[in-house]
């Protein structure tokens, strides 16, 4: 029911008519719009959220640390009785879809929830791997996302309805080439990455870049790659340590970090490793154990030497799920958070999904510094927040512990 | 030249994978006549059970405080794993194969890419979709000769993977049931009127490949610590390759092959940027597989099991 509508057309019945007349529409108006209220009521207007998460295929922790942060969410949100919207409280639901990691399983959730469940907002899916095409879907159907994790400038580029929680790949790239030159004084670097995968190729491409920029060109000495799913890496390794290479950086998942460290440490590499923030899982040092010990790499924060929000966020995951969270959860805490914050400032909720999608999409793109757990956040116009890198060192214990902060100038 | 050595020593590591699991797909193809495309994921059970074996193993010598080596804990779990996928063999031929022995070719092919997927989405329900860290039985020890780096790891994989080849060779060569193996792989129609039932050699045949690949999944657990569901496919995939490349159902043909393949992987990294390895590795294959269409040592007519 259209309010504004009918008001006007009342107004061009009363200024001619007799004074009842008046009075009649007004009622009518007035009833029509109770009723519409009242209709509106009947159906409780429901609002859902969609997850899109790798709860299976290769990165499965991920997918966990997701979903365990959103049930932790929705678990405040139930204890307050739904989210308050313009004095009204709507109740929350979720809807989690499993995207098995794989590209083509992101973008078919994405559609699902979109067309199927009709969910306001989506959060996930967490790797550029996937972000990247699903967000284009999320655009095309004007459904605000926020991708937690994703580093790759693809996912929010051109697209006004896709977010993000986190830094940007060309941002981590630099901070890592400034941070290694500065700490170790070295000159040469040797780069191994996936060169099927988005986030690794993306990643790798930004260092290169960044290192060639301040040590000249020929100063990156090896740049070598292999596809997703190998497991050996020998032959790319020799030939990188043959290459005079001081350090190695390795943009990529747990599961082939243990792996490359392991091997390459069997073959005589002595220098330090960097890896990005895709090391941050706590499977790295599960799987990896002694050999990642020492080694460093930039991540959105550092659950070692926490203070206030961020430690009662840690502290309670901890109590509830027995391990400390990774940074996936935190920042998957921190975009739930802000879609909480777009959809209590949206203005009202009509219960005519594209319309509220639309209200949602301002009022996240508004968010002015936003105090998360992760950090401070601001939006740009392309919907990438401004934010601080977290170097950490992978102690001796293997626990990640807060090494230095790189915020961009 | 040191890069050279240091990339044969990785070529003969990796390699044995190939080798080691192309001989299960070779050995069951001499027999039945196909392929068993569920034998990549039997490699991946085998690890699984040897993960299971060893962590128990592990377990009970904490129990009773005894103070066990490790390499005495993983021969242990070696042999038992291998007895026990040998198991899982013998069962997916009962349950998947036997009902189709008569049924055309492709419906027996078919049946082993369903119960790989059946083995893979199996464990994932029941195991989860977290990677496991396979136990470090044994420490490991780098060393360096002239420049190359060995591990006893890589040592102790090519020793093995070896030995379980030439046994292999010897049991078919020598004992009366490789004699009959050999026999049935000659004449399929012929041989069970000699009073040989192929009700027992194709379990023994099934047997024999699946528990390779649990030595080669073993083996592989140790130089590649992270096991995960799908660990099996490509390999499976690849060690396929070798076995065709080797000649359909020629046994030293698929351990050849099974090293071929390892060497060009890793030296059209050495040689080439690592980007292109797999496109140079195949083009190199198919280029070898348009001289010799019938592989290495298979034969136009013959199904042989040639040794």
């Amino acid at each position: 029911m259209n309010y504004s509508e009918s008001e006007t057309k009342a107004k061009k019945f009363a200024v001619p008519e007799s004074f009842i007349a008046c009075i009649v529409v007004i009622t009518l108006v007035v009833s029509l719009g109770i009723a519409a209220d009242s209709l509106a009521f009947g159906r409780r207007t429901i609002i859902r959220i969609g997850i899109n998460a790798p709860i299976t295929g290769d990165i499965p922790k991920v997918g966990e640390g997701t979903k365990y942060a959103a049930l932790m969410w929705l678990a405040d949100i139930e204890k307050n009785n739904g989210i308050e919207v313009n004095g009204k409280k709507y109740p929350v639901e979720l809807v989690i879809e499993d995207n098995e990691s794989k590209a083509e399983s992101a973008v078919k959730a994405n559609t699902k929830m979109i067309t199927e469940d009709e969910v306001l907002f989506i959060v996930g899916p967490q790797s550029s791997k996937q972000a990247v095409p699903a967000g284009d879907v999320a655009n095309n159907y004007h459904t605000p996302m926020i991708s937690p994790w994703s580093t790759n400038p693809d996912t929010t580029s051109r697209r006004p309805y896709v977010f993000r929680g986190c830094f940007l790949d060309p941002f981590q790239g630099p901070v890592l080439a400034n941070f290694i030159t500065e700490e170790f004084k070295f000159a040469k670097a040797a780069v191994l990455y996936d060169v099927s995968s988005d986030y690794p190729k993306g990643l790798a491409e930004f260092f290169k870049q960044a290192w060639e920029k301040s040590h000249g060109p020929g100063s990156l000495v090896a740049f070598e790659s292999f596809t997703t799913k190998d497991t050996d890496f020998s032959s790319q390794l020799s030939k990188i340590i043959k290459s005079g290479a001081q350090v190695l950086f390795v943009p990529q998942y747990y599961n082939e970090v243990a792996l490359i460290v392991q091997q390459a440490h069997e073959l005589g590499w002595q220098g330090p490793i960097v890896g990005s923030d895709s090391w941050g899982s706590a499977e790295t040092v599960n799987l990896c154990g002694k050999d990642c010990y020492g080694q460093f790499f930039s991540t959105h924060y550092a659950a070692a030497g926490a203070k206030g929000a961020t430690k009662a966020f840690i502290d309670r995951y901890q109590k509830e799920h027995g391990y400390v969270p990774d940074d996936v959860a935190a920042l998957t805490w921190d975009s739930l958070g802000l879609v909480r914050n777009a959809i209590e400032n949206c203005g009202r909720i009509t219960g005519r999904i594209k319309k509220d999608r639309e209200a949602v999409r301002d009022a996240m793109a508004k968010i002015k510094n936003f105090n998360g757990i992760t950090g401070n956040m601001t939006f740009t116009e392309e919907g990438d927040p401004i934010k601080c890198a977290v170097i950490v060192r992978i102690s001796d214990k293997g626990e990640y512990e807060f090494y230095k902060s790189v915020c961009p100038e | 030249m040191q890069l050279f050595l240091q990339n044969i020593v990785n070529a003969m590591q990796w390699g044995s994978f190939y080798a080691l699991i192309a001989l299960g797909y070779s050995m069951v193809y001499s027999i039945l006549m196909l392929f068993n495309f569920a034998h990549g994921d039997i490699f991946m059970v085998g690890s699984y059970i040897g993960f299971g074996v060893a962590t128990a193993l592990l377990g009970l010598t904490a129990a009773f405080n005894l103070p066990l080596p490790g390499w005495i804990i993983l021969v242990m779990t070696i042999i038992l794993a291998m007895f026990l996928t040998s198991f899982v063999g013998m069962f997916i031929e009962r349950v998947g194969y036997r009902p189709l022995r008569d049924a055309p070719r492709a419906s027996a092919a078919i049946t082993g890419l369903m119960i790989g997927i059946i083995l893979e989405t199996g464990n994932l329900a029941l195991l989860g979709a977290e990677r496991l860290s396979f136990p470090a039985l044994i420490d490991t020890v780098t060393f360096q000769v002239g420049g190359i780096y060995l591990t006893n790891k890589k040592i102790l994989i090519v020793v093995v993977s070896l030995a379980l080849m030439s046994a292999l060779h010897l049991f078919i060569q020598k004992s009366k049931y490789g004699m009959a193996m050999r026999a049935m792989s000659y004449d399929f129609q012929a041989v069970p009127l000699m009073g040989i039932s192929i009700n027992k050699i194709a379990p023994l045949t099934f047997a024999i490949g699946s528990g390779l690949a649990a030595a080669a999944g073993i083996l592989y657990s140790l130089a590649y610590p992270v096991l995960d569901p799908y660990m099996g496919v490509l390999l499976g995939w690849k060690a396929f390759v070798a076995a065709i490349l080797g000649g359909r159902g020629s046994i030293l043909g698929a351990a050849l092959a099974g090293f071929l393949l390892g060497f060009i992987e890793i030296f059209s990294v050495w040689i080439f940027p690592s980007t292109f390895r797999d496109v140079i590795a195949y083009s190199v294959i198919l280029l070898i597989l348009a001289f010799r269409p019938h592989g290495f040592f298979g034969q136009a007519h013959s199904t042989q099991l040639r040794l």
